[in-house]
């Protein structure tokens, strides 16, 4: 599903955020992408979202070279990727529903069906029953649960999370772990960014270990299998 | 991830989602502009005043043609015969012009028709009483048929009178009306100077305010982007923000131009009545109120387009 190539990202002042990283997620899977803060876990999905350039290196995203992708295009990959931010990135003017609707409603459903989604959605996150609420009046984790629907509600390939428990108690944490966990099961690739790292020991996924822009340690297995497609 | 998606059965078709987004946004975007009526009304306002402005000024241009229009079926033009000139003679000569197609209207002033008139309107009539022979010729005078569109006819039809051998002097009552008209053109020229200008003007204020708008919603702009929104989904509404500016404009200006119109009627028709004539202010008429919204329409559309073309690209997600 996702494949980085000697991948590095070298931003503007000559910082190297990522150096010559290689690596292969394989779809359906779910990995935990650690490190310290400032080992480059947040650059490696900006990577895959297309929100960065690379310096040098080839990332392909379910066997399409995203390097040759022009910005007119940017939108289409994107559809197929949910995203979680640590901040939650929830838009204050509009109640819950909207703020998940939001996908759905770029890529054109149908008026009644961005409902059923939107409650399942809200649904699976077990927040049924908040779909009018402001999210300004929700809880830290339940903003985050939101933020979560919005990204699982048009059912995307794959789904990345950059510190997605940063703000949460170690319950709560753990909940939402639980839940990425959920959505693997049902065939969804998971790539979570964390430097939790007791927590992540409790899941039982596969690791891979930044530090300073490097990858250190890699549990996938099929790295050694680079030459081969998704 | 699919370079090519497939539509599922639950989506729209592509050209059904893009009308229906289109329509949700005309609406939506009336309702962003509804939640804040202060400064929607003050935009509006200051769009309405800029095209009042010219529009207004055109209205003014439009009746004072129609005010030297009226004036121009008396255009007259008189034929002062030579000295020597029978009275035998200018009736032919009478006879002649009536056939010509540029003129309406011939009649004769003889020499003492012409003293007793003169004596009549000059106050002069004691001191005349003392001249031994009557120092006035016999007179022609011509009403020509004007074309409204063309007033140098006329001109050219004084100079070929003046050519006529008996004619000792041809003279157009009416010279004034020439330069009328080519004040009204310089006049034209200068509203559309300044109308050009305030258009500029406001393809500006809207492109500064839209400006703001994306600045406002910055945010949402950065979420719908990273959600897969096209560039064309994210600018819609603020096009559609920028037309309602447009279109509310013109109508406000409409508004101001009807209200100053109305205010002015009854001193225009107290100047007319001095006058002796029953004027009446002419105001917009449906085809130029069209015209003017159409126009406001336009420049607000142009003037988020370019707001959105110079400021939506810059908004990336970090």
């Amino acid at each position: 599903m996702i494949r980085f190539d000697n991948i590095s990202k070298r931003y503007p002042g000559g910082f190297e955020a990522l150096s010559r990283v290689t690596f292969h997620l394989p779809r359906g899977k779910l990995a935990y992408l650690t490190g310290h803060s400032g080992a480059g876990k947040s650059t490696l999905l900006k990577l895959i979202a297309l929100i960065e350039r690379p310096s040098r290196g080839q990332i392909f995203l379910d066997g399409i070279n995203l390097n040759n992708m022009n910005s007119k295009r940017i939108p289409q990959i994107r559809r197929n990727i949910g995203i979680i931010f640590q901040n939650h990135h929830l838009l204050y003017d509009r109640p819950v529903f909207d703020n998940v609707a939001m996908p759905l409603m770029i890529q054109g459903y149908r008026h009644r069906e961005i409902g059923k989604r939107v409650r399942a959605a809200l649904d699976q996150v077990g927040l049924l029953n908040k779909e009018k609420a402001q999210p300004i009046t929700l809880s830290g984790g339940e903003q985050q649960r939101v933020g979560i629907a919005r990204a699982i509600v048009h059912k995307p390939a794959l789904l990345l999370a950059d510190e997605p428990t940063g703000n949460l108690d170690p319950e709560l944490s753990r909940e939402i772990m639980e839940l990425f966990a959920r959505f693997n099961q049902f065939g969804t690739t998971v790539l979570i960014a964390s430097h939790d790292i007791d927590l992540i020991r409790q899941m039982k996924f596969p690791m891979i270990s930044l530090s300073q822009g490097t990858i250190e340690s890699n549990e996938l297995i099929d790295t050694g299998r680079l030459g081969l497609a998704v | 991830m699919r370079a090519r998606p497939r539509r599922g059965p639950k989506q729209n078709s592509r050209i059904v989602s893009y009308l229906t987004h289109h329509l949700q946004m005309f609406i939506a975007s009336l309702g962003y502009l509804s939640r804040q009526p202060f400064s929607t009304l003050m935009t509006s306002a200051v769009i309405a005043i800029a095209l009042a402005l010219p529009a207004g000024l055109y209205i003014a241009l439009d009746n004072a043609s129609h005010l030297s229009a009226g004036w121009d079926g008396t255009t007259q033009i008189s034929l002062f015969l030579k000295d020597n000139v029978s009275i035998e003679q200018t009736e032919k000569l009478a006879e002649k012009l009536r056939l010509d197609i540029e003129i309406e209207k011939v009649s004769i002033i003889d020499r003492d028709q012409g003293l007793k008139q003169f004596q009549q309107v000059s106050g002069f009539g004691d001191a005349i009483k003392f001249l031994d022979e009557n120092p006035l010729p016999h007179v022609i005078t011509v009403q020509p048929i004007v074309d409204q569109n063309r007033p140098d006819q006329v001109i050219h039809l004084v100079d070929a009178l003046q050519e006529e051998a008996l004619v000792e002097l041809a003279q157009l009552d009416m010279q004034w009306v020439k330069r009328l008209y080519t004040l009204l053109e310089v006049a034209q020229r200068g509203v559309w100077i300044i109308g050009s200008l305030l258009g500029l003007a406001v393809l500006l204020i809207v492109g500064n305010t839209i400006r703001l708008d994306i600045q406002n919603r910055r945010e949402a702009i950065e979420v719908s982007k990273l959600i897969g929104a096209s560039d064309a989904f994210i600018r819609r509404p603020f096009l559609y923000t920028g037309m309602w500016y447009g279109i509310s404009g013109g109508l406000l200006a409409w508004l101001l131009i009807a209200v100053s119109l109305g205010i002015m009627e009854d001193p225009v028709q107290k100047l007319a009545a001095l006058y002796y004539s029953s004027y009446e202010l002419s105001g917009l008429g449906s085809s130029d109120i069209v015209i003017l919204i159409v126009i406001s329409c336009i420049l607000g559309l142009g003037g988020s387009w370019m707001a959105v073309g110079r400021h939506l690209s810059d908004i990336e997600p970090s």
